[in-house]
């Protein structure tokens, strides 16, 4: 019934004086890849977290999953998956205990946990590591296995903050073809990154200035609209006109 | 409840593999029982004594070897003078200076009264205030003798007053030590833990992870309490155990009673450490922060200080603390063998403690914030 996964209206949210999102309006269609951009600082995690429903909006209206982020979060985070910038699975937990736990507590059966944990660890080619703590494994491998366990439950949307910081050119192209598995399988992926060529695979942008949406259409467009041979330059033009400090 | 049990998994998983906690919920609390209770002892020995004999007699002899005899004092020697012992306490070579005068023996008989002089060290308040009691003590026993050998008539005057010790008749200090230091073991090992546990995951940051997971607010509460209300029971049991194989300390009242309010008493311990770390980001400002709290707890608790004896405001605070009602309960229950109907307020209160301390972390956990 509703095709738009994401509707957001005149969202903000201010931390006393400071208004962190400043009244963005914008909407995500389901199934889309979208990218959320901005310089650090620029009100992203911010915009993020509301989304999700760990943090209240100051004004504004915004659905995820057809329900209202003031009233309905609990039902926001039923359909929802989430990696945050800070590492997020147990550390001191296995591969597959890790999977277990959260495959659990989004209400997969055991049947279910068994044949998805498998599939999982098979993608991944974990199998020698299933049995590891999770502390022990590199970076690259530990971002993506976050990701395969934001999504285990197969949630409606799937919301990737700067999921690639810090890994290798070849890990983030195989995080990537994760993804686009994801978005195939009919999950909606709204993801940050600082990565241009990372932009250039999503259907359609964003860029924050200031905690305001200042441009938002596909990189060819944006391409085209600010005479631009690549995402990098449009960033540049737009980023360059913000007044608040990068953190 | 299927959610529920993930979560219990987890967390004994990584409680059983955590090497650095391991010892600190078990190993630490053996050894601080099997130490404790022998130096929380309060029953004064060894008291040195100066001693400044004016008279050199019989009498003063007599006097001086009773003293020494009663097991209490130890006479570090003889002083001429005054300034002389004054030294010695100076250098903290004798706690109490006792100066007998010339004539003591010729006075005592001639008068019936001659005034002995005593002085102690009160930097020691302990030593200074029982010593100087036990002496007088031995002086009035000795008066008592001698006046029985002078006036034999009148030996029988006055009123005798024997005393019985119920409960704990040798007055053995550790009989009743052992009991409030287990629950101060109890006390530290749960509500460190609890404390620090939810912080630890904020600063890791896997808090966020579950926030945003469906997982109901009571669902990761309990999750969090039960691992850590079944290690207090584990940790009461052993330190229990150690009392009666040790300090062979036999519980004389009822064993469910006693693990009824211990049950209780964790849930309100364990509600304060959880609401400490809903309101620390950090695990080191939980860890002051609980600090603070067990401290006052445990010294106001009437463990070393019988809350009978404190000012109003100590009065107070003791009764704001849900050790104080537990420290009470186990003596009472270990060395008197009290009954339910003898608890049934210090339970209630206990379990007021628990919903109150409970019901504000719930509230103050926020899921969204």
């Amino acid at each position: 019934m509703n095709e738009k996964a994401i509707t957001c209206k005149g969202l903000t949210k201010r931390f006393g004086d400071f208004i962190a999102v400043d009244n963005i309006s914008f909407e995500v269609n389901t199934g889309e890849i979208f990218g959320f951009l901005g310089a650090n600082g620029a009100g992203k995690t911010t915009a993020m977290r509301m989304l999700c429903g760990l943090s209240f909006p100051s004004s504004g209206e915004a659905t995820v999953a057809g329900y209202d982020v003031f009233t309905k979060q609990e039902s926001i985070k039923k359909n929802i998956g989430y990696m945050s910038q800070k590492f997020s699975l147990y550390e001191n937990l296995t591969v597959k205990e890790n999977i277990r736990f959260y495959g659990g507590i989004y209400g997969l059966t055991n049947a279910e946990l068994k044949e998805k944990g498998e599939g999982l660890i098979n993608k991944l080619g974990l199998h020698s590591e299933s049995k590891k703590l999770v502390g022990e494994l590199p970076l690259g491998w530990k971002q993506k296995l976050a990701f395969s366990v934001a999504i285990i439950h197969q949630p409606k949307i799937v919301f990737l903050d700067e999921p690639t910081g810090g890994v290798d050119p070849v890990t983030r192209r195989q995080f990537w073809d994760l993804i686009y598995d994801a978005a195939d399988s009919g999950i909606t992926i709204f993801v940050t990154t600082h990565y241009m060529d990372e932009a250039e695979y999503c259907n359609r942008i964003s860029i924050m200035v200031d905690g305001r949406i200042d441009a938002l259409d596909t990189p060819a467009n944006l391409k085209q609209q600010y005479k631009a041979e690549t995402m990098d330059e449009v960033f540049y033009a737009l980023a360059r006109g913000a007044k608040r400090s990068a953190d | 409840m299927r959610t529920l049990r993930f979560l219990l998994e987890k967390e004994f998983k990584q409680i059983f593999r955590d090497k650095g906690l391991l010892p600190v919920i078990f190993i630490m609390p053996v050894i601080q029982l099997l130490i404790m209770p022998l130096a929380a002892n309060f029953d004064v020995k060894n008291i040195n004594l100066a001693v400044i004999d004016h008279d050199h007699s019989s009498y003063s002899q007599q006097l001086l070897s009773k003293i020494g005899s009663s097991g209490y004092f130890h006479i570090t020697g003889n002083a001429a003078s005054f300034p002389e012992a004054m030294k010695q306490i100076e250098s903290e070579e004798a706690d109490i200076i006792i100066e007998i005068p010339a004539n003591f023996e010729e006075q005592l008989i001639k008068e019936g009264a001659e005034p002995i002089y005593l002085a102690a060290d009160a930097i020691n308040g302990t030593k200074a205030g029982l010593g100087s009691s036990y002496l007088n003590t031995i002086l009035a026993d000795f008066n008592s003798e001698i006046r029985m050998k002078l006036l034999p008539q009148q030996a029988n005057t006055g009123i005798d007053i024997r005393s019985s010790d119920w409960f704990n008749p040798y007055l053995n200090y550790r009989i009743y030590m052992v009991p409030g230091i287990l629950v101060i073991l109890v006390t530290m090992v749960c509500g460190f833990i609890a404390a620090l546990n939810i912080v630890k995951e904020k600063e890791v940051g896997t808090i966020e992870q579950i926030n945003v997971t469906p997982v109901k607010k009571w669902e990761f509460i309990m999750g969090k309490m039960i691992p850590f209300w079944i290690i207090g029971m584990i940790d009461f049991t052993i330190g229990l155990l150690i009392a009666r194989l040790v300090y062979g300390i036999i519980p004389v009242g009822n064993l469910f009673l006693l693990y009824g309010f211990l049950s209780v008493y964790l849930v309100a311990l364990l509600g304060f450490g959880l609401l400490i770390s809903t309101y620390s980001d950090t695990q080191l400002q939980a860890m002051f922060v609980a600090f603070f709290f067990i401290i006052i707890f445990i010294l106001m608790s009437g463990l070393f200080i019988s809350v009978d004896n404190m000012p109003v405001w100590g009065k107070v605070i003791a009764r704001l603390s849900p050790v104080t009602y537990f420290i009470d309960v186990m003596r009472m229950i270990i060395l008197k063998g009290s009954g339910f109907s003898d608890i049934k307020i210090p339970l209630l209160i206990e379990i007021a403690f628990a919903v109150i301390l409970n019901g504000w972390a719930i509230f103050n956990y926020r899921k969204t914030a």
